[in-house]
């Protein structure tokens, strides 16, 4: 009987695979070249998953230009709103025409070009051609989307069990519980303190898990890189900037304007400095995460990749281990950068609410 | 810096900003708040179940050590009882003693008494007894002896002789 029930979804699973591979079929396309396997190509087939991208491609098969996946809603306004599929790009190599406008896909961004999809560069080779504001639903936004979904799920089903089973979680909340208690008991009550953690624990627990789970997503073999996107780690750090300034009390007030207990001269040259602060602790909240996670994926992408280079008996598996090995570390890296993020976000919170005591 | 400016991407911000704060406020009503209220019950009522069970325990320390004192009182106060009763004992045998030894005493003094007054009325019976045997010899040898008229008269003069007139 569990037999067959695997039987079944395994069969579902490769009938899914198999639509959307009907679904991928018109976005085929002929590439240059087989195998990604020099050292450039690697090169820029990792710089390109680092980047977000307009369609969800689950593998890709460069001798036969095939990608498996399935497109994205694109979003534009330009004049108006602007929604099509990405499917509509061709992965970048064809101009996609709405409204009679003239959009392209280089390098992960969209550019307003003319029929024939020209793009200009300036002397950096940056791209000069127009930018429409983009809100497409992107790899990133879709699975940012997913992992908000499971977490609401999953700690709706933990809230859940407390009712039905008398206080005690049951099943995944056995699990959930004591992180949840971690979060509490060793992020924010040693940080912020007893009298104050309340109000800020919603915060400190979304972004734990929103930046753990996304992490141990970009690990799997789908890998969006998430929190290795400095527009994702920008607008957590903003968060938590908004969030220590408008909750600060008139103590951390003073003592970024108005250092108390030094002399009067210290006091005016400090306060530039503690103001600078303000805005340098969010900031480096949001290049630590960044720089970490995409760190990890670029390391591990790079020996990854090294196993394809070698090609021999002695490299490849040596390569592997320390593939495997890193993914380890990687692991350990996912949920201690999560930590380290909300752990800093409490000790800003901490000081925001901090009592004076001179 | 260059690098990062170019790879913001205000739509990505957008929705994370959207999808964050919006995760936030559902999970903060409908997990967070339930899941940390439950806790925090559960870890208020162990909490206050060990003091409960401190309490009792202490209670139950000062009841036992009421049970001992009480014991103990009541241990002294069967003695005391005891002592007393024994005293009492003591006591009672004692008096008990003495008046048997007043009362024998009083009733030997009595039966001494008795005896003594019976003797004396014995002896003053056999005087009056022994008087009058005297007298009535001594009347029948004087009815003798004063058969005749001369002697009847020399008694007469000796007597009135004793008898002194003064």
């Amino acid at each position: 009987m569990q037999k067959i029930s695997v039987v079944r979804i395994f069969m579902t699973l490769a009938l899914i695979l198999t639509s959307l591979n009907l679904a991928a079929k018109d976005t085929e396309n002929k590439e240059k070249g087989g195998q990604v396997n020099t050292p450039e190509e690697m090169k820029a087939y990792r710089d390109h998953h680092l980047l977000d991208s307009h369609d969800f491609t689950l593998w890709s098969d460069g001798e036969k230009g095939t990608h498996v996946g399935f497109p994205l809603p694109v979003i534009l306004w330009d004049n108006g709103l602007k929604v099509f599929s990405s499917s509509k790009f061709h992965h970048g190599e064809t101009v996609a025409e709405v409204d009679g406008n003239y959009y392209k896909l280089y390098h992960s961004k969209i550019y307003k070009t003319d029929a024939e999809g020209t793009i200009n560069y300036d002397e950096a080779h940056h791209a000069t051609n127009a930018k429409p504001l983009d809100f497409s639903i992107t790899k990133n936004v879709v699975s940012m989307l997913f992992i908000a979904i499971i977490m609401f799920f999953m700690f709706r089903g933990l809230a859940k069990s407390y009712k039905k089973n008398n206080g005690i979680p049951t099943g995944l909340g056995r699990f959930l519980e004591p992180l949840v208690v971690f979060v509490r008991d060793e992020i924010a009550i040693p940080n912020i303190g007893k009298k104050h953690h309340g109000k800020y624990m919603s915060f400190l627990l979304t972004t734990f898990f929103f930046i753990w789970l996304l992490n141990l997503l970009g690990m799997t073999p789908l890998a969006p890189n998430v929190t290795g996107n400095i527009s994702v780690t920008f607008g957590l750090a903003l968060l938590t900037f908004l969030i220590t300034n408008l909750t600060a009390n008139k103590n951390y007030w003073g003592h970024i304007f108005w250092m108390p207990g030094v002399p009067t001269f210290m006091k005016i040259v400090l306060a530039p400095i503690e103001l600078l602060g303000v805005f340098i602790k969010p900031f480096s909240l949001m290049i630590r995460l960044y720089a970490n996670m995409t760190a990890g994926h670029v390391v591990i992408m790079s020996i990854i990749g090294m196993m394809f280079l070698f090609k021999n008996w002695i490299g490849s598996p040596l390569s592997f281990g320390l593939a495997f090995a890193l993914s380890i570390l990687e692991l350990l890296v996912a949920a201690l950068q999560a930590y380290i993020f909300t752990m800093l976000s409490a000790l800003y919170f901490g000081s925001a609410n901090e009592e004076a005591h001179h | 810096m260059d690098k990062l400016i170019n790879d913001f991407s205000f739509g990505l911000f957008f929705w994370q900003i959207l999808l964050f704060v919006g995760l936030l406020l559902l999970l903060r009503k409908f997990a967070w708040k339930p899941i940390l209220e439950a806790v925090n019950n559960r870890e208020e009522g162990i909490k206050n179940a060990l003091e409960s069970a401190e309490a009792a325990k202490k209670e139950m320390q000062n009841l036992q050590a009421d049970n001992e004192r009480i014991l103990n009182e009541a241990r002294a106060e069967r003695d005391g009882m005891l002592k007393e009763a024994r005293q009492l004992k003591e006591n009672m045998i004692a008096d008990a003693k003495s008046e048997a030894q007043t009362e024998a005493d009083k009733i030997v003094a009595q039966a001494q008494a008795t005896i003594e007054s019976e003797k004396k009325a014995a002896i003053a019976d056999l005087k009056s007894q022994v008087a009058g045997l005297s007298v009535e010899i001594a009347e029948k040898v004087v009815r003798k002896e004063l058969a005749d008229k001369d002697k009847q008269l020399e008694l007469v003069e000796s007597m009135l002789g004793d008898v002194t007139l003064n």
